[in-house]
């Protein structure tokens, strides 16, 4: 990862952060990304939270059915890609009733340069309702704490599989200048 | 090139009773297919979780449990097919290293539940070999007793992060189905745990 981000976009990253630890989440399974930057820095650096980084995102599913047998909680970071990668695997949460809290950065979805990640960008919601993740949406700086703690809440208490997928446009255009 | 090695001497029923026998705290996960009808004949028990399907993911979900239950030995019991499917998985499971984590793969070198076709393992891959370069510590091919029982002595002792490639022979002995029903078989596995089920 390059740089900082920008301090009125802090906020809602360390938002991330901030809901998951008080979901009570101590394990924290991502493929790098640069929307979770903070959130993945925050985790490695939190002597209390296990962090787990994946060579594919579905491992994160295994791993956090493993981690509530033995009575933990945790959360899956990925990118709207990484949705595509875990769609089989999705039958782990769907047929053991275990929690599953995935929060997805979006591309493919607002203001995409890469025109390759529009199939899958503009298939992850739809591909996640298709495998019975219950889906929410952030656009705005101010949706992401009170989506992160609903869907937190209804993966934990529910034993549901819950995605809160994080908007482009909040995110931000990504820069193709070098 | 080298000779390819398909399997090996191992009766997997025998090999799997063997792994299991006398144990105490220890709990297994199994990957879909025979390994699962293997754990289910050698006994049912509470700390035992079948996987059905998300093939690829029974060494993820040994991995989650072992780092959440440092206190206790966890086996994975997996074959050779449904370790490839995740072989990335051996990977992440070396950078964390729990040391009570054991995955032992039962490589026939087929896949014996989708009618025997020979695996990369049954066409030469050597998958002890590639959990080592992935960064196992203690990384072997086991084709007797010997090695059985070592592999059990070190299971029980959490003596490390392990992987074992044991060497059966390619057939599929009768099918023992353990239970399809997934949230039963957690809530059970959490109970004997002593967490809550609902």
């Amino acid at each position: 990862m390059t740089g900082q981000e920008p301090d009125h976009a802090a906020d809602w990253r360390r938002d991330v952060f901030r809901g998951l630890k008080t979901a009570g989440v101590r394990h924290v399974a991502y493929v790098p990304d640069a929307g979770h930057a903070t959130a993945i820095r925050l985790a490695e650096a939190d002597p209390d939270l296990n962090a787990v980084v994946l060579t594919t995102e579905e491992e994160g599913i295994g791993y956090l059915a493993g981690a509530w047998l033995g009575g933990q909680r945790g959360a899956l970071l990925l990118q709207s890609s990484g949705v595509g990668n875990c769609i089989n695997t999705l039958a782990l949460p769907a047929c053991g009733g275990f929690p599953l809290l995935m929060v997805v950065t979006m591309r493919g979805d607002w203001a995409e340069f890469n025109p390759w990640q529009n199939p899958m960008g503009q298939a992850t919601e739809a591909s996640l309702k298709l495998m019975g993740v219950m889906t929410w949406r952030a656009d705005a700086p101010d949706a992401v704490a009170p989506l992160l703690h609903g869907a937190a809440t209804m993966a934990f208490e529910g034993n549901a599989a819950c995605a809160l997928l994080l908007g482009q446009r909040l995110i931000g255009e990504k820069s193709w200048l070098k | 090139m080298a000779e390819v090695s398909a399997g090996g001497p191992l009766e997997r029923r025998e090999a799997v009773a063997r792994l299991l026998a006398g144990r105490d705290d220890l709990l297994v996960i199994t990957g879909l297919g025979s390994p699962s009808y293997d754990v289910m004949a050698a006994g049912d028990h509470p700390g035992n979780y079948y996987l059905w399907a998300a093939m690829g993911s029974a060494a993820t979900v040994g991995l989650g449990l072992a780092v959440a239950q440092p206190a206790r030995p966890v086996l994975v019991i997996t074959g050779d097919g449904e370790m490839l499917m995740g072989l990335g998985g051996l990977a992440t499971i070396a950078l964390q290293r729990p040391p009570n984590l054991t995955v032992a793969v039962l490589d026939n070198g087929h896949y014996g539940e989708t009618g025997m076709q020979a695996s990369h393992a049954g066409r030469g891959l050597a998958l002890e070999r590639v959990a080592e370069a992935c960064g196992f510590p203690w990384s072997r091919a086991i084709a007797d007793s010997a090695g059985l029982d070592t592999l059990r002595d070190r299971v029980a002792a959490r003596a490390g992060l392990t992987f074992a490639a044991i060497k059966i022979r390619p057939e599929n002995p009768p099918r023992v189905l353990p239970p399809r029903d997934g949230v039963h078989v957690k809530n059970r596995f959490r109970a004997a745990l002593g967490y809550p089920t609902s």
